[in-house]
């Protein structure tokens, strides 16, 4: 097992910025590699929650006693409190790198 | 029976409470003691402002109308709270680092500094916020004259009136107060934030503790709740799956663009850090807020008389129960969830007006000339202090104009759809550097009448702003316009059709206009700044080329912000350039610098404009832009060019080094040759010498004598060979030998040659192939001859066997003829192969050999001139040369 990871570079490589960009670490300690997990969650979750949410659109509603009120708040409640019980977690073990020393993220990334 | 006056007494005692927390907060702030102020749980019930008294009283009346969907508006921030890294994470630190007043000033900032930008902006947020502040308005007064109905007494519409009018004043003298405090919006505002996170735990105390009353006073149990739930008109959970979802998206959406969300999100901001803690904190807060709506409004409609309002049931509920305590509770969270909300809202309209439309008016009305430290300041807190009047005198004009009649979500979501109007300027703005401002202006002109077509005219009913015959046929009998039928296409949703055709019809003439058109270079620097916000924390920098003095820039300086403080901004600037005194140099850091100080106070485009004034026509222009570039690309030309000239040095230095080594090589070779060559004439010299005195003497045998001047004629003949050797060899590597070219065979060439070194008919054997050695030769016959008696003699000399024999075998290789001379000697051993072709290279003593050992060195000097080669063969049973002979000898023949 190795405790190495690769880690793809989030930035365009087509366009380095040679003024003001600090060069990418493209491999990292065990450490730092679980903290970009960590960082993929955070951006799951969403995503995740999005799914979930609209999924009771597809329940069986062909008789009256299917998908009752009672059901739905339970299922949307439930999906709620894990959702918040999973962004706790992310929130714990994510180390919110400080004001300089974060890693872009390359979202949207035109450069020029 | 509840003394109404009892509850004006409570409402009031609480109004002074959170005026004194205000007030406490402010203080400690004041004295520094500000650390708990700004911490992420403060920042987090902060954030409960987005719970109005929409969500407090409205909530169940949406929830006992259509269900469950009522969560969706509070699904939708959960997404965007959970999902923080995505999107929050970069608007706060862009709200940061750019030092943003409120969500017009982030339009504006990133459209390059854009006033127009600005001023829509506020217009679209003034319009979708008013009809939300005057539901605040209305939903207190309701909840006033369901406790005023309770008590006997009969309201009139006029009270009604009077009790807004007497709640907006409040409201804004508490705006007042503790909002316009300090001018430099983008500080926080820490008597506002820490009363509405008061406000927050009382709204969500208050509605919990009449849940838990519903759930378990009235229902009986969770059970029995659910029970009810099944058994309420609401029974079945059918969602209409384009609501569901639009309402998600929608309430997202007005998460991120609500100016009052901005505000508390961005603007009061006090570490990013925070967001983490809200990503989970604030869904947890919501999911309490949500709890009990659906019991409250089932428990509610079971309750009631079949006419009650059910957006009163918070209040009118405990209130039916007899638990008047209860019920002044629930309406202290109602009160507080109308009040927070308010003030934030008005709050940051105010800013936006007074800093996008009030000050740049002003600023463009003045004719520049007497300028007063701090006029600025006084235009801009006037202009904020009146715009908090204003706003809130809008939202009750509003109130009254509406009648306070329609259901309180309805207008929420109008008002929802009519601020995410900003979303695609605002997200596009954020991710996509190749937006500009045209496209944004276009995007949020195009969203705002599509809003205003599809749903806020609608909105006020049929016949009130659009005629039956508009909404059947269209305006003008253009059908395809029918505002609830865009397109012609009909039968959805009214409000996913307005949700539906303004964001796709915004953010395609948003992208459209942006591909087409072409930014400013303001723009275009704001846009990389935005967009890379992670990889230039640093902060704005534009390029000036001041031409602005500093007197002038701290002159306008003390305008905006005030003397005191900008002389303490300039003596610190100073101080960090090494200078002494208030004038610092005027570097385009500084510059920038000082926009952005000033931008926290009146907003990105004045600041810029104020600047630009001082600075003016020196302001980048994009011929500058592309100077810069320019000179960018010459420095990293020129330095490529230093690299490889770096490169090329290196080579130069390798390659002088390698002449060194060779150069320090050969003087040592030819110390070893200077000595080997006296050695090789100081032995024969000597023998001469001493044989010469010998024969000296008198006393001497003819016979002796005869010896010993034999051996004087054979050392002196080995003197003349050596030396002729050495003048051969000599010539040989200069490259000055004359050669006299010539035909022949190579088989009188071999011939003489064997016959030449005696080893015709002697103890060696030589064997050869007539037939192949018919080879013609055009060549300097008597040098190869030469070549040939050497390694014959060499034969010779070293086959040290009983049997001595030597094969000489002609051969054509590779279309090169190639003879080889091998004899069944000892050979040469394999460590001395590399050397024999040295000079003075022998492989034993002198004496035996008989030569300097210079032959084959000569052998190979003469090959090299000829154009041919030797070199040894190895592995042929004895030692073997091959004589490569060289290329023109058939060409020549032929």
């Amino acid at each position: 097992m190795s405790d190495r990871g690769v880690e793809p570079s989030a930035h365009d490589p087509l366009a380095p910025d040679p003024l003001a960009r600090v060069p990418r670490v493209e491999f990292l300690d065990r450490a730092g590699y679980r903290q970009r997990r960590f960082r993929d969650a955070a951006r799951l979750l969403p995503v995740v929650a999005s799914i979930l949410m609209v999924l009771p659109l597809m329940w069986p509603r062909d008789t009256a006693d299917q998908s009752l009120t009672s059901q739905g708040m339970i299922y949307l409640f439930g999906l709620w409190i894990c959702l918040i019980v999973a962004a706790f977690v992310v929130s714990r073990v994510l180390r919110y790198s400080g004001p300089e020393g974060d890693q872009g993220t390359g979202e949207g990334g035109a450069v020029r | 029976m509840i003394s109404f006056n009892l509850l004006i007494l409570v409402s009031l005692g609480y109004v002074a409470f959170l005026f004194l927390v205000a007030f406490a907060a402010e203080r400690r702030a004041a004295s520094g003691r500000s650390a708990w102020l700004r911490s992420s749980s403060i920042y987090t019930l902060s954030l409960s402002i987005y719970c109005t008294a929409w969500t407090f009283y409205g909530a169940v009346g949406y929830a006992a109308r259509s269900g469950l969907e009522f969560l969706t508006i509070y699904l939708g921030p959960t997404i965007v709270m959970i999902g923080w890294w995505w999107f929050l994470r970069k608007l706060v630190r862009i709200g940061r680092s750019q030092r943003l007043t409120s969500i017009a000033d982030l339009i504006s900032s990133r459209f390059g500094k854009s006033t127009a930008l600005g001023v829509m902006v506020t217009v679209l947020a003034i319009v979708g916020t008013t009809p939300y502040i005057a539901l605040q308005l209305q939903s207190v007064t309701q909840s006033i004259g369901i406790f005023a109905a309770h008590s006997g007494a009969v309201w009139e519409a006029g009270d009604l009136n009077g009790a807004a009018m007497w709640v907006a004043f409040g409201l804004a003298v508490f705006t007042l107060l503790f909002g316009t405090r300090n001018l430099d919006a983008s500080e926080r505002h820490h008597g506002i934030v820490l009363a509405i996170a008061v406000e927050a735990v009382v709204k969500l105390f208050a509605l919990v503790a009449v849940g838990i009353f519903v759930v378990w006073g009235v229902a009986g149990g969770v059970g029995p709740t659910l029970d009810l739930i099944d058994a309420s008109a609401q029974s079945q959970w059918a969602p209409v799956p384009s609501r569901w979802v639009g309402l998600i998206f929608v309430s997202g959406a007005a998460f991120l663009c609500l100016p009052r969300m901005f505000q508390v999100l961005v603007v009061e901001n006090a570490d990013e850090r925070h967001l983490s803690t809200a990503g989970w904190a604030f869904p947890a807060y919501l999911l309490f807020m949500s709890l009990f709506v659906v019991p409250i409004a089932v428990v509610g409609l079971d309750l009631m008389p079949a006419g009650a309002n059910p957006d009163m049931f918070v209040v009118s509920v405990p209130l039916a129960e007899g638990r008047e305590g209860l019920a002044i509770l629930a309406f202290l969270g109602g009160f507080s969830s109308a009040t927070s909300m308010v003030i934030v809202a008005t709050l940051a309209l105010a800013t936006m007006v007074s800093n996008h439309i009030v000050v740049p008016g002003w600023l463009n009305a003045r004719t520049p000339g007497a300028v007063v430290s701090g006029d600025v300041r006084d235009v801009v807190v006037l202009a904020r202090r009146v715009s908090i009047g204003l706003v809130l005198a809008l939202g009750y004009v509003y109130f009254r104009l509406s009648g306070g009649g329609a259901a309180l979500a309805a207008i929420g979501l109008v008002s929802f759809t009519g601020v995410i109007q900003v979303l695609p300027a605002m997200v596009g703005g954020v991710v996509w550097r190749g937006a500009n401002r045209w496209g944004a202006g276009a995007g949020l002109v195009v969203g705002f009448v599509v809003w205003g077509w599809t749903q806020f005219l609608p909105s006020f009913g049929v016949d009130a702003a659009l005629s039956q015959a508009v909404f059947d046929h269209g305006p003008f009998g253009l059908d395809w316009l029918r505002p609830q039928a865009l397109f012609g296409i009909t039968g959805i949703d009214p409000f996913v059709h307005a949700v539906f055709w303004s964001m796709c019809l915004n953010a395609g003439a948003f992208m459209i206009v942006s591909i087409l058109t072409f930014p400013n270079p303001v723009e275009r620097l704001q846009g990389a700044q935005f967009v890379k916000i992670f990889d230039y924390s640093s902060g704005a920098r534009l390029w000036t080329q001041s031409a602005a003095q500093a007197e002038d820039m701290l002159v306008m300086a003390q305008r905006i912000i005030g003397g005191a403080k900008a002389q303490t901004l300039f003596q610190a600037e100073a101080q960090s350039q090494g200078k002494a005194g208030f004038l610092p140099d005027v570097t385009p850091d500084f510059i920038g610098r000082l926009e952005r100080e000033l931008s926290g106070s009146v907003g990105a485009a004045t600041a810029h404009a104020m600047i630009g004034q001082l600075t003016e026509g020196t302001m980048i222009s994009v011929d500058d832009l592309i100077a810069v570039a320019d000179e960018t690309a010459q420095i990293m030309e020129y330095s490529n060019r230093l690299e490889a000239k770096s490169a090329e040095q290196e080579r130069t230095a390798r390659a002088l080094r390698e002449a060194n080594e060779k150069l320090t090589a050969l003087s040592i070779q030819k110390d070893a040759f200077l000595s080997q060559i006296s050695h090789e004439l100081r032995t024969p010299m000597t023998s001469i010498r001493s044989f010469s005195d010998i024969l000296r003497e008198d006393d001497l045998e003819d016979a002796s004598r005869a010896r010993f001047a034999g051996i004087i004629h054979d050392e002196s003949n080995r003197l003349t060979r050596l030396l002729d050797d050495l003048l051969d060899l000599g010539v040989l590597e200069s490259g000055q030998v004359q050669l006299n070219l010539g035909h022949g065979t190579l088989a009188e060439v071999i011939d003489r040659a064997v016959m030449a070194a005696g080893a015709d008919g002697g103890a060696l054997k030589v064997s050869r192939r007539a037939v192949n050695e018919a080879v013609p030769v055009f060549t300097d016959l008597e040098r190869l001859t030469q070549v040939f008696i050497n390694l014959i003699s060499n034969a010779v000399k070293y086959a040290t066997v009983p049997e001595p024999e030597l094969r000489i075998i002609v051969r054509s290789l590779e279309g090169r003829c190639v003879v080889d001379f091998c004899d069944n000697g000892p050979g040469v051993p394999k460590e001395s192969q590399s050397m024999i072709f040295e000079k003075f290279s022998r492989l034993e003593d002198a004496g035996k050999a008989g030569g300097a050992g210079l032959g084959l060195a000569i052998c190979r000097q003469i090959m090299a001139a000829l154009g041919g080669d030797v070199t040894y063969l190895p592995a042929q049973g004895g030692a073997a040369f091959r004589v490569t002979l060289p290329e023109n000898v058939e060409m020549a023949a032929q």
